[in-house]
């Protein structure tokens, strides 16, 4: 079997420690410990470690995190009574919950969604400094800011979700708890309240967004790989002295599908795609409820959600036994 | 380097073995109950169906009591409910009631025998009563959920009991409710939810669905109906996505306690919507009022006759849910009658009514209707099919 067709990376380069470029004087960061390789790391990607910079948005960032993770994490342990096994066992069904909805936007007690709040903002606080590092890593290191400007697209969704939403819909309850189950509870409750989400365009986009990304990166990184034995992976260098690998992969696109992506616009195609699948996902989370209250009346109203032949031929509008008054009859009214 | 591959892969076929002992072994039948591509169907492992009538087979019904002699009031004492019946009737049912619910006790489960029969402070004997006319009252009144069909179900004390003292599925208050964290700091599990909890089929939603839909007084449309009537959003609407969460845990029982999936009375694209939904809905809304009446009007009444060990953490009586008599199959028993062989539970049902079902029925037709499911039908008749 040809060595490039491998589950695990197979070139691992183990050399002196590369320390990168040098800080600008006068930084306040600094970078700290010894470069080490891993051999297992290194064959899934990289196997040198560190050295590490985290500067003060990294240091503020990560207490930030380890503050929220604390607030949700010892809610939960309060939940089974401080018991170390049901904590491991039921972890995840347990949760931190926003507070009910008749506080709206007021402060709630600790007790009753004030600990949400308090993990949602350094949760908030972490994500947002950490983009800030992103941001200014990249400037520092004379790249372009594409990682930060994704990163934001899912900081975007983020937001709408737990803090832009809530706020437009003056509740908090609005929001998602913290929780492995709880959350997918929530996503189902969130679509079913609001009269099936699959109605709205904006999550439709964001599905073909979501689903195109997998497709383009299975491609991208399929053809790369394909490629490799002529040099495939020098991808930046083949953007314009494209060569033979570059254009046995064009070659073999145009004559699949009839279309090929070029080196750059490759990548361009999946930045937009893995941006656009949040950035429209905030956008459909944002107009359910405050805009739009059904998505499936919605798609009814505007010609969207289609009609099919009448199966239950006694059912209608009228088989709801609440409009008959149907909801005070039957039964004895008392029994003894 | 044949290696290389060969471990990776030995590893990823064990992680794929071991996901996969987590499913029901296939095949899994599927029936089409809808307009072919809205999902509308229902989903059964074959096996597990075969089980589920071996377990809800009719006990042999004894014959027909004659008609005419003395009434039970007359022969007995202290015959406060069926008093009505003639002495043979009333015998025949007696012996049927301790079949069904404790055939282990005999009679000496609701009678002290050394007292005699007619002695009244046995707590069993007490909740019978209640227990008797609750059958009859649903028999009478509840027919839009019991009785729908021109086969005229119905229930008697065995389509709960099942030979149990005490029916298999019932609730308690807060029975399986996460840890307490009421005047704690922290740990607020709001409405019984975030822990693994049976009653909403191991979700983590609202864990007390039971306390909020099928007790006291609230008004159960405005309650479960979450979603808008109307496209754009209404200023006046308080249904939160709490509220929602309790309603689908709510759901979670009934899909459970029926052995159905939600497209049983909802087409999935439009919950709320009637017009789409298959008419079992309007039997399953029945149903819910149903029990919360009963519970309401029968069962909390006997919290003060019960003895500590049938109370449970909060005090209260054994409740009912659709587990109760439905048993994980979407008509009890099949939908197998047994009213037509016990017609003095039925207040509305006639003796000549009873016999021309006997006759048109004939003795084992719930076994017929537990039949495994058809499948592959183009465009299934749910309203017309017996079964569904």
């Amino acid at each position: 079997m040809p060595e490039y067709q491998n589950i695990f990376t197979r070139v691992e380069v183990q050399g002196p420690g590369e320390a990168g470029l040098a800080l600008p004087p006068g930084g306040t960061g600094r970078r700290f410990g010894t470069p080490m390789h891993n051999s297992l790391l290194g064959r899934i990607g990289h196997s040198q470690i560190g050295p590490i910079y985290l500067g003060w948005y990294g240091v503020a960032s990560i207490i930030c995190g380890f503050i929220a993770i604390e607030i949700i994490g010892l809610n939960m342990w309060a939940s089974v009574g401080w018991d170390p096994i049901q904590f491991v066992r039921q972890g995840p069904w347990l949760a931190l919950e926003p507070p009910p909805p008749e506080y709206g936007l007021s402060l709630p007690p600790l007790n009753q969604g004030g600990w949400w709040l308090m993990a949602g903002f350094f949760l908030t606080a972490a994500i947002l400094l950490w983009w800030v590092r992103t941001y200014r890593r990249a400037l520092q290191l004379g790249m372009g800011t594409h990682v930060a400007w994704a990163f934001a697209s899912a900081i975007w969704l983020y937001l709408v979700l737990g803090l832009i939403r809530p706020v437009m819909m003056g509740s908090w309850a609005e929001a998602v708890p913290f929780g492995i189950f709880p959350h997918l509870d929530w996503t189902a409750a969130f679509s079913i309240r609001y009269g099936n989400l699959f109605y709205n365009p904006f999550h439709m986009l964001s599905i073909v967004f979501l689903y195109g990304s997998t497709l383009l990166f299975a491609m991208h990184g399929a053809t790369i790989l394909a490629t490799s034995r002529y040099g495939g992976e020098r991808e930046s260098e083949q953007i314009t002295d494209r060569g033979t690998a570059s254009e046995r992969a064009a070659l073999f696109w145009r004559w699949t599908m009839g279309f090929n992506a070029t080196m750059e616009s490759i990548h361009r195609w999946a930045w937009w795609f893995a941006v656009l699948t949040p950035l429209t996902g905030g956008i459909g989370i944002l107009l359910t409820g405050t805009v739009v209250d059904n998505w499936y009346l919605w798609g009814v109203k505007h010609g969207l959600a289609p009609v099919y032949p009448d199966v239950f031929p006694g059912m209608t509008e009228m088989s709801n036994p609440a409009l008959s008054g149907g909801d005070m009859s039957g039964g004895a009214a008392t029994a003894q | 380097m044949a290696w290389s591959i060969r471990k990776p892969l030995a590893l990823a076929s064990l992680g794929v073995a071991a996901v996969l002992a987590g499913c029901e072994d296939p095949p899994i039948d599927s029936q089409q109950r809808g307009y072919r591509g809205v999902a509308l169907e229902q989903n059964y492992n074959p096996e597990d169906f075969a089980k589920l009538i071996e377990q809800n087979q009719v006990p042999e019904p004894g014959t027909p009591a004659p008609e005419g002699g003395q009434k039970a009031s007359e022969v007995y004492q202290n015959v406060e409910v069926l008093g009505h019946l003639n002495q043979a009737q009333f015998t025949r049912l007696m012996n049927a009631i301790t079949q069904w619910v404790s055939p282990d006790q005999g009679c000496a489960y609701c009678h002290e025998l050394s007292k005699g029969f007619a002695y009244d402070d046995v707590y069993t004997k007490k909740v019978s009563r209640y227990m008797l006319r609750m059958t009859m009252d649903i028999n009478e009144n509840w027919e839009k959920h019991v009785q729908n069909t021109e086969n005229k179900t119905g229930v008697t004390c065995y389509t709960c009991h099942r030979g149990n003292n005490l029916p298999k599925n019932v609730w308690w208050k807060n029975a399986d409710d996460p840890q307490n964290a009421t005047g704690m700091m922290a740990g607020w599990t709001p409405d019984g939810q975030n822990g693994p909890n049976m009653k909403t089929v191991y979700t983590s939603l609202p864990g007390n669905p039971f306390e909020r839909y099928l007790l006291g007084e609230g008004d159960l449309t405005q309650m479960i109906g979450v979603q808008g009537n109307q496209a754009l959003p209404d200023p006046q609407s308080t249904d939160s996505i709490q509220a929602t969460e309790a309603t689908y845990g709510f759901m979670m029982h009934q899909s459970d306690s029926l052995g159905v999936n939600c497209t049983y009375c909802h087409n999935s694209r439009a919950w709320g919507n009637w017009e789409q939904s298959p008419p079992q809905r309007v039997t399953a809304w029945h149903g819910q009022r149903m029990t919360r009446a009963i519970n309401n009007d029968y069962i909390v009444p006997t919290t003060d006759l019960l003895p500590a060990k049938r109370l449970g953490p909060k005090g209260d009586a054994p409740k009912a849910n659709c587990a109760t008599c439905h048993n994980g199959v979407y008509k009890p028993l099949f939908g197998a009658n047994m009213v037509k062989d016990y017609p003095s539970l039925d207040p509305n049902m006639s003796r000549e009514e009873a016999a021309e079902l006997r006759e048109k029925l004939g003795p084992d037709h719930g076994a017929n209707y537990g039949m495994p499911p058809r499948i592959g039908s183009e465009n299934a008749e749910p309203a017309v099919d017996n079964r569904f």
